[in-house]
């Protein structure tokens, strides 16, 4: 039998709106409808995705093993120094931890990691039932960090508490604890930039940094790509911050401008334009003439070296239409960008945890007639990517399949890639990805089964 | 012989690098394999969604699984609104013919009813017979192992009914991939025996590509069969290492008096042996020639590998079944089970692999309820040169420079973990050759350069 009827939930409708359709206003920033199967993980795993490319830290997770199970080395963030980062170390609470609690378990296994690793810092993550035994993570944390002379964060990342976007609401408030400056550091401002947002997702953060040093801007820290202790402990000498995954940075930029007196600008390293526009941003806040000048010629040299490149690729995607699931809203709104440098337009496009301002952008930049849905499920997905006849998806790990059964390409955007997809070097790997999955002759062989010339036999 | 884990309880503070997941997690593989079935799980959300992509990436299907979307509302109040919500919802969109409800930590600490909110909710909306098969699985209460067992069991006493008795075979079939399955069923084929494989999801995990897609796929094993499983002939149970109260098969017997034949794996001649014996001994049925051949490849196989073979000493890690018959198999190959492992609580496995190891000189190392960083400082104490189980065992080839031969779930990190075969003779060879052939190419590798290192002297 055909789907064909799909059967919408009402709860649903203030979530999807057509473009140049509907007058009202996409809702957003709300929790999860029950039974809606979104696509969304939790708080913890917010807090995690934002905390875990520390790479020095220990990330300590207080709960029964799921939680560590689940998030285990699971990332592309690299690392140029420590590697202690890529173990998932977990209290694992058993039934009589629940019933009698888990603070001593906590310290112990505390205790435990220090006599084996050596570390400056452990990130303790609350699981849902930590918040119900009631643990107090404050207390136990406070004790260990006076015992061991090291600091020990907690983060408040209970599931329950909120969705995606409360993780990294507590991520921040854990980093905001780490970067409070002792007194010798607060008085010295350096004229460098912090970078937010970038995890260093198979190096990218490193092919800005690249592009920085050319320019002449001194990078102070990245959040929380391949950083460490030492680095982050000196944050708030920046003279500047500059957010790129705003989903999860624009709190800590707005309390870093509050307390250190830091001013943020919104970049973005996704596609040619945004990327130009972005270093230009940047030379414009930081520097003199010869900054400016000198990223002026980065970017020709770059944009001549990857467009021609860029170009052979446009010409066999374009006229291609492009449906976008993604994480958050910076990524959503580059990708539309992105899309039209290789001719392609977006048809559908959503995100787990866009802001109400992101959306906004969003229905600005696509075409009347464009679908824009914040925390789809796979039934919508599939209904509008068929609907508006996609040729590609982007998504993340759990959308792949769906786009394969629907016979569809297929990009990942998602923390677990292998290849860069920012800046220059990212704008060709882009255009080489949606090439390779759109043009690839394993639909040619769909093809032949719709025409039923494939096999034979039936009788 | 063996040096036995003496440890029976929880034995550590802390857990790294863990080597099992939760609960839930086998619930909802069990419940995939149900014809036309729907998982909830009762929760945040993000339980659901970490499940959901780990099923996922193993699969490459989609797996669409509910959840009740906990918040600190319902945390606190009681998630039963929300748990009818899913409910509806799930119905609206999916129409599945049954509805799995697996619990989390939260819901299981919170004190969710999970029965009585399951109940009054078809009372209300008149749906009384609609099956919703319930079972507590709190994360903390085991791995996902216990999970599944649990889960199906109780499947089978939510589902199972007196009825008059039948011809048919039970057979109760632990995670395996939907490859094993199906060779599973050809046998049976092979053998002319009528039965009921329970779960079956070697379609609905491993969907072939058909248009138009349905959310809800083909295949699973019937509700019908499922009702009529109380008068089997007899009950087949891979499960040796499991305890009896998780024992779907030991409840088939103690309720309906179905007797329960309780056998490893089918992986290995002697394992295999078991299987075919017992569908004999239970239905006086001939072993057909070509099943005859094929043992005597695997026999002739196992004569050309034999002295490869001798090289191995493997560490075994995974699912305590998985583990068990692997192990059988390798000691039949004369590959050395050096380092014994699985992330699960001790059910039958550490006594049955004591007996196993008792005429082998050489200790082999077994850990139960361990994780990787133990199973990594055993396998380097034992010299260990290749390891075989899921994917987060490249742990052991990153950290230690062990081959991993991937088996098992989940398969994250290469494709194909559906179609690996390893069961009934072909499969045994099958999976003998990829040991055989990782030892070869270990060998290969660097056997020049270590002769010429060992003993080419200047003259």
């Amino acid at each position: 039998m055909a789907d064909s009827n799909i059967n919408t939930i009402a709860e649903r409708d203030g979530f999807i709106v057509t473009k140049g359709k509907n007058k009202k206003q996409l809702q957003c920033s709300a929790d999860s409808s029950a039974g809606c199967v979104s696509q969304r993980a939790c708080v913890y795993c917010g807090a995690r995705v934002v905390l875990n490319p520390i790479t020095d830290a220990i990330h300590l997770v207080h709960g029964p093993i799921g939680c560590a199970s689940y998030t285990w080395d699971i990332r592309g963030s690299l690392s140029s120094g420590a590697e202690l980062y890529r173990n998932s170390f977990s209290t694992d609470l058993k039934e009589r931890d629940v019933i009698f609690g888990g603070a001593q378990k906590l310290t112990d296994a505390i205790d435990s990691l220090l006599e084996k690793y050596q570390a400056k810092l452990i990130f303790v993550y609350s699981t849902c039932i930590v918040g119900v035994i009631g643990d107090d993570l404050e207390a136990i944390c406070k004790a260990a960090s006076q015992k061991h002379n090291i600091e020990v964060i907690p983060v408040e990342s209970s599931g329950f508490i909120g969705n995606k976007s409360a993780g990294y609401r507590a991520a921040a408030e854990a980093l905001l604890r780490l970067i409070k400056p002792t007194k010798s550091v607060a008085a010295t401002k350096t004229n460098s930039i912090n970078y937010l947002g970038d995890f260093n997702l198979a190096g990218e953060a490193w092919i800005i940094h690249n592009y920085l040093r050319e320019m002449g801007v001194e990078i102070n820290v990245t959040f929380t790509g391949d950083s460490d202790y030492e680095a982050l402990k000196l944050a708030p000498k920046a003279k500047l911050n500059m957010i790129q995954c705003a989903g999860s940075m624009i709190y800590l930029a707005g309390k870093m401008e509050e307390l250190y007196g830091i001013p943020y600008i919104q970049i973005s390293f996704l596609g040619i334009e945004d990327t130009a526009a972005s270093l230009r941003t940047i030379a414009a806040a930081m520097g003199d003439e010869s900054m400016i000048r000198k990223t002026e010629e980065l970017i020709a040299r770059e944009t001549a070296r990857v467009e021609a490149i860029i170009k052979g690729y446009r010409e066999k995607l374009a006229g291609k239409k492009a449906a976008i699931y993604v994480g958050g809203g910076f990524k959503a709104i580059s990708l539309i960008k992105q899309f039209r440098e290789i001719g392609i337009d977006v048809v559908m496009i959503g995100t787990q945890t866009g802001r109400q301002e992101e959306y906004d952008t969003i229905n600005n930049l696509v075409d009347n007639g464009t679908v824009i849905l914040d925390d789809a499920n796979p039934a919508e997905l599939e209904k509008f990517m068929m609907e508006k006849d996609a040729n590609l998806l982007v998504g993340g790990v759990k959308e792949r399949p769906l786009a394969y059964k629907l016979g569809m390409a297929f990009i990942d955007h998602n923390h677990d890639r292998k290849h860069p997809l920012s800046g220059f070097e990212g704008a060709v790997n882009f255009a080489e990805e949606v090439y390779s999955t759109v043009c690839s002759p394993v639909w040619k062989s769909l093809m032949n089964m719709d025409t039923q010339s494939g096999v034979k036999g039936d009788g | 012989m063996a040096k036995k884990d003496e440890r029976t309880v929880n034995y550590r503070d802390v857990n790294e690098n863990p080597c099992n997941m939760c609960m839930p997690m086998g619930g909802i593989l069990a419940l995939k394999g149900i014809e036309k079935s729907m998982v909830i799980v009762h929760g945040s959300q993000g339980c659901s969604t970490y499940m959901r992509r780990h099923i996922a990436e193993h699969f490459n299907e989609p797996v669409d699984v509910g959840s009740s979307s906990l918040n600190e509302k319902g945390t606190v109040y009681g998630g039963e609104k929300n748990l009818r919500l899913a409910f509806d919802n799930i119905i609206k969109v999916y129409h599945p013919e049954v509805i799995g409800l697996v619990t989390t930590c939260l819901a299981e600490t919170i004190g969710e009813d999970i029965e009585r909110i399951a109940s009054q909710y078809l009372l209300d909306r008149g749906l009384e017979g609609f099956p919703i098969i319930t079972a507590s699985t709190p994360g903390y209460g085991g791995s996902h192992f216990e999970g599944y067992f649990f889960t199906l069991k109780r499947v089978i006493m939510q589902l199972a009914q007196p009825t008059e008795k039948n011809n048919k075979i039970n057979i109760i079939i632990p995670n395996m991939s939907p490859a094993d399955i199906r060779e599973l069923k050809r046998i049976l084929a092979e053998m002319k025996i009528e039965y009921v494989l329970c779960p079956d999801f070697s379609d609905t995990l491993d969907r072939p590509f058909e248009r138009p897609y349905t959310k809800m796929s083909d295949g699973g094993t019937k509700l019908s069969n499922i009702k009529e499983m109380g008068g089997g002939l007899a009950t087949i149970q891979m499960g040796v290492t499991i305890d009896d109260n998780i024992s779907p098969g030991k409840y088939l017997e103690e309720e309906f008096g179905v007797p329960l034949y309780n056998i490893p794996i089918p992986i290995g001649v002697e394992n295999t042996d078991t299987f075919l014996n017992t569908l004999v001994k239970i239905t006086s049925k001939a072993i057909p020639d070509n099943l005859k051949n094929e043992r005597g490849r695997l026999l002739d196989g196992m004569i050309d590998s034999h002295k490869y073979n001798f090289s191995g000493r493997i560490a075994i890690f995974g699912e305590p079944e998985m583990v068990y018959a692997v192990t059988k198999t390798c000691l039949e190959n004369g590959v050395f089970p050096a380092v014994i492992a699985t992330g699960s609580q001790v059910g039958k496995l550490n006594e049955l692999l004591v007996a196993a190891l008792d005429d082998i000189s050489e200790n082999s190392d077994i850990l139960i309820e361990t994780d990787f960083a133990h199973i990594l400082a055993a396998s380097q104490q034992a010299k260990v040169n290749i390891a075989i189980g899921p994917s987060d065992g490249r742990y052991l080839t990153e950290k230690g420079e062990i081959p991993l031969i991937r088996l098992g779930f989940p398969i994250h990190d290469r494709v194909g973990g559906q179609r690996l075969l390893s069961v009934g003779y072909t499969g045994t060879m099958m999976l003998l050759d990829r040991i055989t052939n990782t030892l070869l190419e270990n060998k290969y590798k660097s056997y020049r350069s270590s002769m010429y290192e060992k003993f080419y002297k200047k003259a």
